[in-house]
């Protein structure tokens, strides 16, 4: 009985063995999934795009930890875009027609995606979206899904300028680099104003390689406004907001900030501290309660000792977790269709809710999502250097939209920057 | 919309503005004015200097400008190795050197953004000092003090310089071999020693242009793309190798930029430096302050 038992057991174990080898062999010798992007690693743009790509490698370890997509183990091919426009088309087309990758994501942001639209289009590739804003609107390509929150376009100027209102304002000022994201915002602030009834009262785009605002912000200032929206890049975000502070902005301003990106980086949150009280600013994602989802925590865990060796942002809220929910997405739909075919891939994305670490996301027929899932947030009480306080909650007190409210609005903006 | 409060304190703007772009453009008034050399990379030094200043401050409390000067001598040491390099694998070899020297000022360019990318990562870094954030306010005019301080330190820096090139052995040395190499070389001197200091102290004028730079704005590893135009632009528009001549160009560049970007529409700014030096090169293209050949 005992031999027969041991005789067993070893036949079993074999088999077992025998099993999980030949599965570990045949997903060692099945060619991986490649999925293919341009990310910025150095250029302006690097501080999100290190991030963002840092988000997908953590999601592509997990997934590879999990046995991979249909047998086969997920691969990243990443060329950097040197956070240039005019990099992106002929990346693109090596990663189709040299490196054949399976999957495209798109690189971070608006500039360097909005050029391979029309290629992705023609080639009839599916296009996950990467923080882009609005580049789909004029293209049309129906295999377009954004991994940002945006949702529809003039949902961001509507969420900041409704607090504007509500806060008493009637006039606005709208202060925009003068390139594609920050035009496209202060385009649908423009519409935004006009239909709520506000009066625009400055409106001027300033060229990226602005050294110093003072002399923009006094004109702003002259003009006296009751709401500043700003559209700005990472770059002249702290320099806005230096000028703010040493030349001041006006005791009528009851509202400021709104689409500065740069704010939800973690050195440059650290770098300005206290000046940023007050700011009301977009946020995709806060550690407030509401933000938290199934896998959030683990995945902020994961990254946050991944990001000190890798020298990106401590913190990673903008856009590292959108990156593992590309990732989240792409995996669903592969799994559901079964196969690579963009059609059927796109398909599903396109008619089914995703559950990621950022929560459920549904699509819109242009590729957005179908609701808006960006917050609006107040800095709060922020001290200088200190890169750790922006890990508790109630430094940036979340205003819109109601169901995740945190807080209400400090005002004027004077006050609230005491 | 036009008032003759913004339009004086678009001037008092301008001015300071001015004077921190003379103060990143003095050092290329020497290599590139005085030397002949395509130094494509004098951007990236100056970047590479805020870097070091941002660790100082950042890792021992150093004042920034404190830190700058402290920089200077290392900094001193790099422009004559610099030199050395670019002498002995390009210059040396023929008369198209400019020309390949571009492409090897750009490779040091590249090179030293990348190092920075490594060792600090590719976030925007600043420092911190008593006099940044803070505004000295004239009536309901605010000036910032990080501006008045690079106006002070540009006017310190061209009073020196100017100084050093015209009253100094080594100063009119170097002058010297700027009009002419050979005649030096004809009476003994050895020019391309005299043109490896020259290099050396334009390198080591970034150790404290370079503070100024983290001082009136935040830097990232790629800033040295945006100072480019803008330094090449002040120093031709001056006339090759003036320092006073430096100033004044930067002050005008600074008041006209500050002036559009106030009142006329601050997409045009980026536009004015390139067709004011345009416009100067038509009329005087010995530049401002140049001495017609």
């Amino acid at each position: 009985m005992k031999r027969r038992t041991l005789l067993g057991g070893t036949i079993t174990a074999a088999v077992l063995g025998l099993t999980f080898g030949l599965a570990a062999t045949a997903l060692a010798q099945q060619p991986p999934i490649k999925i293919g992007m341009s990310m910025a690693q150095t250029g302006g743009l690097a501080g999100g795009g290190k991030a963002s790509q840092l988000g997908i490698e953590v999601w592509r370890d997990d997934v590879n930890a999990k046995g991979g997509l249909l047998g086969r183990k997920v691969e990243l091919i990443v060329y950097d875009d040197k956070s240039s426009a005019s990099e992106t088309p002929a990346i693109y087309s090596k990663l189709l027609d040299v490196d054949k990758v399976d999957i495209l994501f798109a690189p971070y942001a608006t500039v360097p995606t909005a050029p391979l639209m029309p290629l992705v289009k023609q080639r009839g590739m599916l296009l996950i979206g990467n923080f882009s804003f609005q580049v789909n609107s004029k293209v049309g390509h129906d295999m377009w899904f954004n991994n940002a929150p945006w949702g529809p376009a003039d949902s961001w100027a509507t969420s900041f300028l409704d607090l504007g209102q509500k806060a008493g304002g009637k006039t606005v000022a709208l202060l925009a680099a003068d390139q594609e994201f920050a035009q496209n915002l202060a385009k649908t602030a423009r519409e935004v104003a006009t239909k709520l009834g506000m009066q625009i009262v400055f409106d001027q785009a300033y060229p990226p390689s602005t050294v110093e605002f003072s002399g923009i912000l006094r004109a702003l200032k002259a003009a006296k406004p009751d709401i500043v929206y700003v559209a700005s890049y990472p770059p002249d975000s702290a320099g806005i907001l230096r000028g703010v502070n040493e030349i001041g902005i006006g005791d009528n301003v009851k509202l400021f900030g709104g689409g500065m990106v740069g704010l939800q980086f973690g050195a440059v949150m650290e770098n300005l501290g206290s000046l940023l009280n007050g700011v009301v600013n977009y946020n995709t994602w806060l550690p407030e309660p509401g933000m938290y989802n199934e896998g959030t925590k683990a995945f902020f865990e994961n990254y946050t000792k991944r990001a000190v060796e890798a020298k990106v942002d401590p913190l990673g809220y903008y856009l590292a977790p959108y990156g593992y929910a590309s990732g989240q997405m792409i995996e669903q739909a592969i799994k559901a269709v079964g196969s690579l075919d963009q059609k059927a891939l796109a398909k599903y994305l396109r008619e089914n809710t995703h559950k990621t670490i950022v929560g459920p996301i549904t699509f819109a027929a242009d590729g957005e999502w179908k609701e808006t899932g960006v917050v609006q947030a107040q800095f709060r009480g922020i001290v200088d250097k200190n890169m750790e306080q922006f890990r508790s909650s109630g430094k940036q007190v979340i205003l819109f939209p109601d169901k995740m409210k945190s807080g209400t609005l400090v005002t004027p903006f004077e006050a609230a920057r005491k | 919309m036009f008032s003759f409060e913004l339009l004086l304190d678009a001037v008092v703007i301008g001015v300071l503005l001015g004077c921190f772009y003379a103060a990143v453009s003095l050092g290329l008034s020497i290599s590139f004015g005085l030397l002949d050399v395509p130094h494509v990379a004098h951007p990236a030094f100056l970047v590479l200097a805020s870097y070091a200043v941002f660790f100082l401050n950042e890792h021992y409390g150093i004042d920034p400008l404190v830190a700058g000067l402290l920089i200077t001598p290392l900094f001193f040491l790099f422009g004559l190795l610099a030199y050395r390099l670019y002498y002995e694998t390009f210059e040396k070899r023929g008369s198209d050197a400019g020309v390949r020297g571009i492409a090897f000022f750009f490779g040091i360019a590249f090179i030293i953004e990348v190092l920075i990318i490594l060792q600090f990562g590719v976030d925007q870094r600043s420092v911190t000092a008593t006099y940044i954030g803070k505004a000295w306010r004239i009536g309901d005019m605010r000036i910032p003090f990080r501006l008045l301080v690079a106006f002070a330190v540009a006017a310190v820096l061209t009073v020196l310089l100017a100084f050093y090139l015209s009253k100094t052995f080594m100063g009119r040395a170097i002058r010297a071999v700027a009009q002419d190499q050979e005649a030096l070389r004809l009476m003994g001197a050895n020019p391309i020693r005299i043109k490896q200091w020259a290099f050396g102290i334009a390198t080591a004028v970034l150790g404290i242009s370079g503070a100024l730079l983290i001082i009136v704005a935040p830097v990232d590893p790629t800033l040295d793309r945006a100072y480019i135009g803008r330094t090449f632009c002040v120093v031709v528009m001056a006339g090759l190798g003036s320092m006073t001549g430096t100033l004044v160009a930067a002050i005008i560049l600074g008041i006209a930029e500050t002036i559009v970007l106030t009142l006329f529409g601050a997409s045009w700014a980026p536009a004015i430096s390139f067709a004011m030096l345009l416009g100067v090169l038509a009329v005087r293209p010995q530049g401002l302050f140049g001495r017609r050949s």
